[in-house]
């Protein structure tokens, strides 16, 4: 369970995000969606203590993050992920077991790694260097590096940034598995309200640094509430058993 | 199909036997006279040289690692400059008539705390701020080396140039005129910094794949850099003690040692860049005081090097 | 604009000052009185002193000037684009090679040099990706270093650092009737510079514009580029290299009224005038009777002028 209590965070003058107190469950998969500039990403960074908050309190499963190291508890991973060292996919999946490991990988450490590649389907690229890979391939092992953490909580800062559209559904299908045969807790910051709708269990939505609906897809794909989010109208379709949001 | 790089261990042994070849050459070419009298006076020589080699490359890797680029150098960021500063500021209060009495130790020891004082004000702002962007931070940091030196420069000429002439040699280091009291302390100094960077060996490997990566899986981001810098910045004092400013040394050596060695492992980088220092600086010392007969252009050939590497780097789109 | 007169004024009365103050161990009373003694000091070494830091801080910053708005950014001038080490070189191989040449070859082989090191830092720009504004100065800063490196080794080599010495660090105190003429030639240059303002204003556009305003732009950065290498090459032979003037003055001016080369140009040549004979006379009375060279005060104030400009741009860009 993540508690967030009255946080803030102030740039200067600029608030990004403004008292936000809302109760994450344990398992399933919850996206944080919203504008540009809505304080999505920041709010998640908090939650995985890149960025410290201003004001309020966050805790996982009642331990404050500011501080108790969590890093065996929850693992963040973020869109721009530009390494200098020349790694391979085995050795940057291998990080995963840091935490734990401190650098002195025993048999079972590497019984993760294998088992984290396979998951992701790199055994292939296990050898090659990251540089070599495409964009794709590239997110696939940053996963497999977060899956190879094994925390209980996963976050993720827009995972779908330069993938294309089969990749982004090959993406989401992985973190609905990871969510449903792991039994992680996801929580992860989308783009495209239609992502969110289709993949998540629970959907916030934010605009302006504040969190202005909360709840169950079906509660957020209405015209009524993504007016209140995205501020235009917005159309939903349904189609089958499947709710569709037109903004065009 | 990609041809297949010869495996760390062999560069590292390749490397070595290199050095060694350096060492012993530095040793034994052009021996004349008295041997008792050469012989140690080259040993104390080499001891600086790789002393001075190793403080450079293990603390231009570490600070490339912080800062998560291949371009930034404690030198080039000017920190060695900020250290003749220190030097030529204690020496400008107290006079040479002070130190007259005083062991070149001591000194040697209060310049290194005020240049941790100061240093760590200056980078922790230029880094954890890092907001600023690399660029900036590369900029800025060069500009401040440009500044130190011209205001080292300034209050040198504010001292009795007659004064000045006497405090010169003893004060300021350089390849000709290598700090040889200094050797005993520094090296101790240099083994406390090698200890406790040992036992860090595996955090350095995380901190390389960038701050958020690095919280992420459990590195306490501040407090580390924080102490790396310092590690880095007790390093520089010591080989700018010794031999003076060497900008551009660092810069060489870790970017061979990242060619050479395809390994993102700092148990097998810093080795090899270490090496690769000492086949430089020892090498380099021996081909041009030896065999050419040039005894002090060692600085200016590497500078040379040094400054062709980074425009290449700049040209390969080493900034990203 | 009444700022201008305002600004001559002001270069006059620095002037003033500088032709009263000095080593000679006369006071300005004694100097004013008009005796041989005081008439000797004051023609043969005082009044050419002043004149000749006139002339190089106006033509330096307008060269400075010309640099930035060829390059198109405002970091670029003589001492961050390898031109001035460039300058250095040159006159290290003619003083090897022909060490009796007339003064005027001299000058022009340093010229020659400088304008090449200066096409080979525009030519190195046009390679670097992703071009930072950053990156130019850094670029200009190291190959100075590289080709520094040059001339160290060659000086080392033939026992000829003394001289090298003194084309690197500005200094005026050797200043004498005589010995500062050509400095007369370098305004000149600026002043055909000036003639051309609007052609610079508007390459410093781009290339486009230039040419969609009927500018044959290669001519133009052709034009630009050798006079700031002959300016610099006259400084740099008769001073010695005087870093970041024409940086930090230009910059300050646009601060102030923009980027018109047309309407700044006067200010830029007063007020880098009146910055050499300021940091001048500083260096005279800072450690009285010696003097510091220019040089050394210059690089302390252009360098932390610099570091102001940049960490200011800084924060307002971050």
């Amino acid at each position: 369970m993540i508690e967030i209590s009255g946080v803030s965070k102030r740039y200067d003058e600029t608030v990004v995000v403004d008292d936000v107190s809302i109760t994450l469950p344990r398992a399933g998969i919850t996206a944080v969606v919203g504008p540009n500039g809505a304080g999505k990403s920041t709010l998640l960074t908090m939650i995985g203590r890149l960025v410290s908050a201003s004001a309020g309190r966050i805790a996982v499963d009642g331990l404050d993050v500011a501080t108790t190291p969590g890093a065996r508890r929850l693992s963040i991973l973020r869109q721009d992920n530009h390494i200098v060292s020349r790694l391979t996919v085995r050795d940057l999946v291998a990080f995963g077991r840091y935490p734990s490991s401190k650098g002195r990988l025993t048999r079972d450490d590497a019984a993760h790694i294998e088992r984290a590649l396979a998951y992701l389907g790199l055994e292939a690229l296990a050898e090659r260097f990251l540089d070599e890979l495409s964009g794709g391939q590239r997110q696939r092992a940053h996963v497999a590096t977060v899956l190879c953490q094994d925390t209980d909580y996963v976050l993720l800062d827009e995972p779908l940034n330069n993938l294309d559209m089969k990749h982004a559904r090959d993406m989401m299908r992985l973190v609905r598995r990871m969510a449903d045969e792991l039994g992680k807790t996801i929580v992860i910051v989308l783009h495209d309200i239609n992502v969110a709708a289709t993949y998540a269990d629970r959907i916030v939505a934010m605009r302006d640094g504040r969190i202005v609906r909360s709840g169950p897809p079906e509660a957020i794909m209405t015209s009524q509430a993504l007016a209140a989010i995205y501020d235009m109208e917005i159309e939903v379709a349904r189609i089958g058993d499947r709710m569709l949001a037109i903004p065009y | 199909m990609r041809v297949r790089a010869p495996s760390p261990r062999a560069v590292l042994i390749l490397l070595g036997l290199l050095a060694l070849a350096a060492a012993a050459g530095f040793m034994t070419i052009g021996l004349t006279g008295r041997l008792d009298f050469v012989l140690p006076l080259r040993a104390t020589k080499l001891a600086a040289l790789l002393l001075v080699g190793y403080a450079v490359a293990v603390s231009t890797v570490l600070f490339q690692t912080v800062s998560g680029n291949r371009i930034l150098t404690p030198s080039i960021m000017g920190l060695d400059a900020l250290y003749v500063l220190i030097q030529t500021v204690v020496v400008f209060l107290f006079g040479a008539a002070a130190f007259g009495a005083v062991d070149a130790r001591l000194v040697f020891l209060v310049e290194a705390a005020s240049m941790i004082g100061f240093a760590a004000v200056l980078y922790r702002w230029l880094f954890l701020g890092a907001r600023h962007g690399l660029h900036l931070l590369l900029l800025a940091g060069v500009i401040f080396g440009v500044f130190f030196r011209s205001l080292s420069n300034l209050l040198q000429r504010m001292i009795d140039p007659t004064e000045f002439v006497v405090l010169q040699d003893r004060f300021f280091a350089s390849f000709n005129t290598i700090d040889r009291d200094l050797l005993g302390l520094t090296a101790v100094i240099v083994l406390l910094v090698s200890v406790a960077g040992w036992r860090m060996r595996h955090v350095f490997d995380v901190l390389a794949l960038g701050r958020d990566a690095a919280i992420s899986l459990g590195v306490p981001h501040r407090a580390t850099v924080t102490r790396v810098l310092l590690m880095v910045t007790v390093l520089v004092s010591v080989s700018t003690a010794l031999v003076g400013p060497v900008t551009f040394l660092g810069l060489l050596v870790s970017n061979l040692a990242y060619q050479l060695v395809r390994s993102h492992r700092h148990v097998l980088i810093l080795p090899a860049a270490v090496l690769i220092a000492w086949i430089c600086l020892v090498g380099g010392q021996v081909a041009l005081e030896r065999a050419f007969g040039f005894d002090t252009a060692l600085s200016i050939v590497i500078e040379f090097a040094g400054g062709i590497v980074f425009i290449l780097l700049l040209l390969r789109g080493g900034l990203r | 604009m009444r700022l201008l007169p305002i600004s001559a004024l002001f270069v006059l009365a620095l002037a003033a000052t500088s032709l009263l103050i000095g080593a000679g161990g006369l006071s300005p009373a004694e100097l004013l009185a008009g005796g041989d003694e005081g008439r000797l000091l004051l023609l043969a070494s005082r009044l050419p002193r002043t004149f000749a830091l006139i002339l190089t801080g106006a033509s330096m910053a307008v060269a400075g000037m010309i640099m930035q708005l060829i390059a198109r950014n405002r970091f670029a001038e003589p001492s961050t684009a390898g031109t001035v080490e460039s300058a250095g070189l040159g006159m290290l191989t003619v003083t090897l090679l022909a060490p009796g040449a007339p003064v005027l070859l001299r000058m022009l082989v340093a010229s020659a040099f400088a304008l090449a090191g200066t096409c080979l830092f525009l030519a190195l720009l046009r390679r670097v990706p992703l071009r930072s504004p950053l990156v130019v100065p850094l670029v200009g800063l190291i190959l100075g270093g590289v080709i520094s490196a040059i001339s160290s080794f060659i000086a080392y080599r033939y026992d000829l650092l003394q001289s090298l010495g003194a084309w690197t660090t500005g200094d005026f105190s050797a200043v004498l009737r005589g010995r500062y003429e050509m400095l007369w030639l370098a305004l000149a240059l600026t002043g055909l510079a000036c003639v051309a303002a609007n052609r610079f204003t508007a390459a410093g556009m781009g290339r486009d514009f230039a040419t969609n305003l009927g500018i044959d732009y290669r001519r133009v950065v052709a034009f630009g580029l050798s006079i700031v290498a002959m300016v610099t090459a006259l400084v740099v032979a008769t001073i010695g290299m005087i870093p970041f003037l024409g940086l930090i003055v230009p910059n300050i001016v646009s601060l102030i009224m923009g980027d018109n080369m047309r309407r700044s140009v006067p200010y830029v040549a007063l007020f880098g005038a009146a910055f050499v004979l300021a940091c001048d006379i500083l260096g005279r009375v800072l450690r009285y009777p010696f003097e510091i060279p220019v040089g050394t005060v210059m690089g302390v104030l252009g360098s932390g002028i610099f570091l102001f400009l940049l960490l200011r741009r800084g924060a307002r860009a971050g």
